[in-house]
């Protein structure tokens, strides 16, 4: 390669308990459309932040145009002509588009007056480049996903970027939308634009790249011509493992009655209504992608958003759950995605954090039982083997492996008799990611149901008896445990993207 | 994605030294900035330490203590109670309107009067947080709107005049100075406090009371409901401002509907100079004892050195001013050592 415009050689960066990437070496040519890919937690977000001027690297150089690249802020990293497109858009919606489109650099008059006719000139120019045909006055709010992409898309282009990187941005789009964007990538390749382009969507990363990275667990698996391969090279590359290995599946657990069961669950008038069950002792599995439903029939279960309708039954028995009290009082659990926003008290200390799910368990008469409290914390803590200082310690301090154990355990402390799981993997490193599913099969041998969400199907195909899969809130189909096939799967949760 | 944003773990302590730093760091930060304040105006200003000036503070805190004891409990759930002023306002001309019918014996018109000062109080104050909570309207802007209420039903209740003429028997007890040292309605501020203490840490309402500040989505899909944790701190905000409207009456010995105007800032200054936090989860009642301490000894102090009036206020703000800025410094400290 003669003209390289990005290059990384042996970039590194670690997290407390984690490593997050690791001797990482990549060279991108100028004008290329390069596919970066690789599961969840593979590196790629921290990878985009590093060159995003978010995090900093702990080893190895970065060189851009040939010069070092260091940016400390997201303000350098644009000034020296890279640009992000983060998958959150960062959008002001109560500003104008073309106020968005121009804020870090807005055409003033005298006395600092913003000049409102060269504005919303240089605006529409921009917009016409990303074909989008919108007032630039109108509201940012106004618009669809689809548009603000667009938008993202033109205010990176306004600062006469030479580098754009793009994390996912067909998640949330249809295939006419995603159809636009291509055009708007291919032109924009064509006025010599590099582009680095992370996309779950395996299907569609043909379309428009010359060639592919690959990262697995932080490391770079390799980098390729994409002509010449086809999706299942990329899938063999991403998960690069041999999912025996891993999960040592416990067929002596034998599913035995329904435990929890879901009937015609309808979120809103827009969804379509949901069914399915899971039984004692089973581990059933809940694939498809993100943004496929999967999160929100599981709150809408649990009660922790409204629902419009459905029958849910345990052990037979209907209940009526309209708020997560009344879930938890009927023996269910959930372990929410967002471990840090909805599952933990991260100041308050371990015990603390354990215990809230059942105070009245260690309180007599509205009284705490500090010593109680503390005995069943540490009880639990040496039972999941979390690592912390002590059970005073705040969980905040805690790694992304010991802080899931602690949701864990409370809800082990509340005594659960299902157990809803959301990405409970995710963030989490490879030793306690084992001794979570050690912890897993434990709890189904002891017949409580498990209901496990994961983007990471090598795990649910490890994990579970049976995969129910999610696209575009339906599910599209179950597959029992002899007919775990990943291409099956996947090409189910893509069913109901793929284009006309 | 990888989560990636936990701050380093710093080097280990060991969990008993760690202890007593909490300790150090948190509550007695807060102490010791008192006794070094005292100390100073004990040397520097004339009659300042001197057992007389002394009862005098006591006397003067016992107000603002009572009314930050139900702030800290609203300020650790994550709100603010701007209304206590005018509700005590309020609690003052009715307890005094009971206190002065004739038709009742002193004692039960009194007990009646403490009665119907803690009932109207806890009335507003479950307003304010049924309100807030039921249509997730922030708290600043309820009380906002129940400040002006109340000073309003003040003036109705109270046809605009100040109500004289309280039993003498009442009187009397709000002059009671307990074994020389102790005036009677310091003592009630310190039984409130006292009571404040034991429910926050003893009780699992308390213990709720700082899971709710500290993550209030969390509490809820751990099967709680938060909103009655929060509406259940604004009652008491209010039922306080009940309780310190009696006090008011004791040391005034008249109900005014133009009572208590700035008092909700003072009891925020005093819950924010004592540690806790204002997003709610982290402080302690003990610490809103000290900060009131803190604010009156320091007004007593500058007025005793000759400060004048124009620039003891300026002083004041100040102080709250870098106690919060001390506050971010101590929270930076802690998370080094848990």
């Amino acid at each position: 390669m003669d003209d390289v415009i990005l290059s990384l050689e042996g970039v590194g960066k670690t997290f407390p308990g984690v490593v997050a990437l690791s001797d990482v070496s990549l060279s991108i040519a100028r004008g290329e459309t390069h596919i970066v890919l690789g599961e969840n937690g593979a590196g790629k977000s921290t990878l985009i932040k590093l060159l995003a001027g978010i995090y900093q690297p702990d080893s190895g150089t970065i060189a851009f145009n040939g010069q070092p690249y260091q940016p400390k802020t997201p303000h350098d990293a644009h000034q020296s002509g890279i640009r992000i497109v983060h998958q959150e858009l960062n959008l002001l919606p109560y500003l104008s588009i073309a106020e968005n489109l121009m804020l870090e650099n807005l055409p003033r008059r005298a006395f600092g007056i913003v000049d409102r006719k060269a504005l919303n000139s240089r605006a529409v120019a921009l917009l016409k480049e990303v074909g989008l045909d919108v007032d630039p006055r109108t509201r940012v709010e106004a618009l669809g996903v689809a548009q603000m992409q667009l938008v993202e898309i033109a205010k990176a282009l306004s600062y006469d970027s030479k580098l754009l990187v793009l994390d996912e941005p067909t998640a949330t789009l249809t295939p006419p939308e995603i159809e636009r964007l291509f055009s708007i990538i291919k032109r924009l390749k064509a006025r010599g634009v590099t582009i680095i382009y992370i996309s779950h969507r395996l299907h569609e990363v043909f379309e428009i790249g010359e060639r592919v990275t690959v990262l697995r667990n932080g490391r770079l698996v390799a980098t390729r011509d994409l002509k010449g391969l086809a999706v299942p090279d990329l899938v063999r590359m991403m998960i690069g493992r041999d999912i025996a290995d891993e999960y040592s599946f416990d067929d002596t657990i034998v599913p035995g009655k329904v435990a929890l069961s879901v009937a015609n669950l309808k979120r809103n008038a827009a969804t379509p209504a949901i069914s399915f069950d899971v039984r004692h002792g089973e581990i059933l599995g809940v694939a498809g992608l993100v943004g496929s439903g999967r999160t929100e029939a599981m709150r809408a279960l649990f009660g922790a958003d409204a629902k419009l309708d459905g029958v849910i039954e345990i052990d037979g028995k209907p209940v009526a759950i309209t708020a997560p009290k009344d879930a938890v009082r009927h023996g269910l659990s959930l372990l929410t995605e967002d471990r840090k926003g909805q599952g933990l008290l991260l100041d308050l200390a371990v015990d603390k954090n354990i215990t809230i799910t059942d105070l009245s368990k260690v309180s007599r008469n509205g009284l705490l039982n500090r010593r109680a409290e503390a005995a069943a914390a540490n009880d639990l803590v040496g039972q999941l083997r979390v690592k912390a200082s002590s059970i005073e310690q705040a969980v905040r301090n805690l790694s992304g492996g010991n802080q899931q154990k602690v949701v864990l355990a409370k809800w082990l402390f509340r005594g659960t008799s299902t157990l809803i799981l959301d990405e409970p993997t995710r963030g989490v490193d490879i030793g306690a990611r084992r001794e979570i599913y050690q912890l897993l099969w434990m709890l189904a041998a002891q017949q409580k149901g498990i209901i496990m969400v994961s983007s990471d199907l090598p795990e649910l195909m490890g994990m579970c008896h049976r995969i129910i899969v999610f696209s575009k809130n339906r599910i599209v189909g179950e597959v029992p445990r002899a007919e775990f096939d990943q291409e099956r799967i996947l090409s189910l949760a893509y069913q109901e993207y793929v284009r006309p | 994605m990888t989560e990636t944003s936990e701050p380093l773990v710093s080097a280990p302590v060991s969990p008993g030294r760690a202890k007593f730093l909490r300790f150090l760091i948190r509550d007695a930060g807060v102490l010791l900035a008192l006794v070094l304040i005292t100390l100073f105006f004990s040397a520097t200003a004339p009659y300042f330490a001197t057992p007389d000036n002394a009862l005098k503070i006591f006397v003067q805190i016992a107000i603002n203590t009572v009314l930050a004891a139900g702030m800290t409990f609203v300020i650790l759930t994550g709100g603010i109670d701007l209304s206590v002023g005018s509700v005590l306002a309020l609690c003052t001309v009715v307890g005094a309107t009971v206190m002065i019918n004739e038709d009742l014996s002193p004692a039960s018109a009194i007990t009646l009067a403490l009665l119907a000062c803690m009932a109207t109080g806890a009335v507003c104050g479950f307003l304010n947080g049924w309100i807030s909570t039921r249509w997730k309207i922030p708290s600043f802007i309820v009380t906002l709107g129940m400040l002006n209420m109340a000073a309003g039903a003040a003036r109705v209740v109270s046809d605009n005049s100040t109500i004289t003429g309280l039993p003498q028997s009442f009187v009397d007890f709000g002059n009671l100075i307990i074994g020389g040292f102790l005036p009677s309605i310091f003592l009630v501020a310190v039984l409130v406090i006292a009571a404040g203490w034991f429910v926050l840490r003893f009780t699992v309402f308390g213990r709720m009371i700082f899971a709710v500040g500290t993550n209030d989505e969390a509490v809820r899909l751990s099967g709680h409901n938060p909103d009655f944790y929060k509406v259940a701190a604004f009652t008491i905000s209010g039922l306080t401002a009940g309780i310190a409207a009696m006090v008011y009456l004791l040391r005034l010995n008249i109900g005014s509907p133009i009572a208590g105007v700035g008092y909700e800032l003072n009891a925020i200054a005093a819950v924010i100079i004592g540690g806790t936090s204002l997003s709610g989860g982290k402080g302690s009642i003990i610490g809103t004892l000290v900060g009131a301490c803190i604010l009156q000894v320091l007004s007593t102090g500058l007025q005793l050195l000759g400060v004048g009036d124009n620039f003891k206020p300026i002083v004041i703000g100040l102080v709250i001013v870098l106690a919060v800025i001390l506050d971010a410094y101590r929270e930076r400290l802690l998370r080094k050592i848990r």
